[in-house]
């Protein structure tokens, strides 16, 4: 489903990443663990090309992003992204948030697309706050408003940017759940995190990356376990 | 020192020098200046904020042209006196442009451009308030650039702009006082008239006042209300 070949990326002189190599199936959930500047969210954030890659291969889905001829608000539509700060728009409610983009972009009907933010409000618990403003709700509704309100777009691959690092340590559960269900779906995902108990539980794959390299991949199991390399051995001896 | 009362309204004290209530034979005369005060401040005003939305994007913009054309625009409107600029439009522009132009035009022109200058960079800090992550969110979700402007950042720029712009209406209506120098009819040139035929210069220009705070009173209170609904939700 995508393949990235070497992909570099600069902030000026300042390399973040340096040849990023991987592969991810469908149905694959991914994440992808790592101390804070190793480079983790700009990988993530490369392959909805919201930073600019500097260069190499991303391939979603068959198409290769870099292509200029690419319509890139197309592949957009088909990779969801959650962020941190989760990015609600504050001038909308809750349902508002989520037909927006549905009815923008997709052209579906006010109508089709309460609809369908009607059942993924539900499914993420949230039935009764269709018309609140995202003020009004925790940090950990908020998170799952968002996710809510990119499900909406039926994306092939989620990605998501440390989605439970700006959360109070007692709403952190609720959102890893409506991930958990979303993984046990079948949704491919990548997810960036420092939340060990979740990737150990719910990834298919785990990638350590360190200094704007993948240093080890693996199973949770070999990763958490038996890691192979000293620094992914010092990182964990570190968090766990 | 005479023990007679400072202020009073027919002229018996202060040897009957101020006389307050003959001002009203003067109001329907203060009254079409005012009324040139509000058309050259709505009119000047509605074409101003146009101008201002459109070179406040100038300046965002990252087409090097349409940026200089807007940054240079608000430096040098930002950076002469109005005064210059009103009679520079006045008295200058139609020698060059070879037409003359009515007062009003010209002083529509000049607050229009005036407060234009100074409305785009009001635009321009609005929409850099919000937050990089509302157009990553936007666009992530397949919306265009030109989509996610429209339905995510100008809303919120907009509500942040109306305390700046308020700030910014009550200035140019002042502003429009120093028009009278190029004649136009408006509020303070009409006082000027009667205070020069019939030297009642305090109560006429204490009178001109007034309606000037009137006017900007007014206004305060309605984007006070504005503010407050907008902020409910």
């Amino acid at each position: 489903m995508i393949k990235v070949r070497q992909l570099y990326k600069k902030f000026g002189d300042n390399e973040v990443l340096r040849g990023i190599d991987c592969e991810i199936k469908e149905k694959e959930v991914v994440c992808v663990i790592g101390p804070s500047g190793s480079g983790k969210s700009t990988f993530l954030r490369c392959l909805n090309l919201l930073e600019t890659i500097t260069s190499g291969e991303v391939i979603i889905d068959g198409e290769n992003i870099m292509d200029p001829n690419i319509d890139i608000n197309k592949i957009r539509t088909e990779v969801g992204m959650v962020f941190q700060q989760f990015n609600l728009f504050p001038h909308k409610n809750v349902m508002e948030n989520i037909i927006l983009a549905p009815m923008k972009v997709r052209k579906l009907s006010r109508e089709e697309a309460i609809a369908r933010g009607e059942k993924l409000l539900e499914k993420v618990g949230l039935s009764d706050k269709g018309r609140s403003y995202p003020q009004q709700l925790s940090g950990g509704q908020q998170q799952r408003v968002a996710i809510a309100r990119a499900l909406a777009m039926e994306p092939k691959l989620m990605l998501f940017d440390e989605p439970t690092s700006a959360l109070d340590p007692e709403l952190v559960g609720e959102v890893l759940a409506v991930m958990k269900q979303l993984a046990e779906e079948g949704m491919t995902m990548i997810v960036v995190t420092h939340e060990m108990g979740f990737a150990r539980e719910v990834a298919d794959r785990v990638l350590f990356m360190d200094h704007g390299l993948i240093v080890e991949e693996g199973t949770p199991e070999q990763i958490f376990t038996s890691p192979r390399s000293e620094r992914t051995k010092e990182f964990l001896n570190k968090v766990l | 020192m005479t023990d007679k009362p400072l202020f009073s309204l027919r002229g018996e004290s202060m040897i009957g020098r101020f006389d307050w209530l003959g001002v009203i034979d003067f109001f329907p005369q203060l009254g079409i200046g005012l009324c040139y005060t509000l058309l050259i401040s709505v009119v000047g005003l509605l074409i101003g904020f146009v101008l201002g939305a459109i070179f406040g994007l100038g300046r965002l913009s990252k087409n090097k042209l349409f940026y200089s054309i807007a940054s240079v625009y608000v430096e040098v409107i930002r950076g002469t006196p109005l005064l210059v600029q009103a009679i520079w439009v006045f008295f200058a522009l139609p020698l060059i442009i070879e037409y003359n132009l009515a007062s009003i035009s010209a002083g529509i022109i000049v607050i229009s451009v005036n407060s234009g200058a100074y409305i785009a960079e009001i635009v321009r800090g609005a929409v850099q308030s919000i937050e990089k992550g509302q157009m990553e969110a936007g666009r992530s979700l397949g919306l265009t650039h030109n989509q996610a402007m429209r339905y995510i950042i100008w809303p919120q720029a907009f509500k942040r702009m109306i305390p700046p712009l308020g700030n910014q209406f009550i200035i140019s209506i002042k502003d429009t006082s120093l028009l009278s120098v190029i004649l136009v009819p408006e509020l303070m040139f009409q006082g000027r008239l009667v205070a020069s035929n019939y030297f009642n210069a305090v109560e006429i220009y204490t009178t001109v006042a007034m309606f000037y705070l009137a006017i900007t009173l007014t206004l305060s209170f309605v984007l006070r209300y504005v503010e407050r609904r907008l902020n409910i939700q």
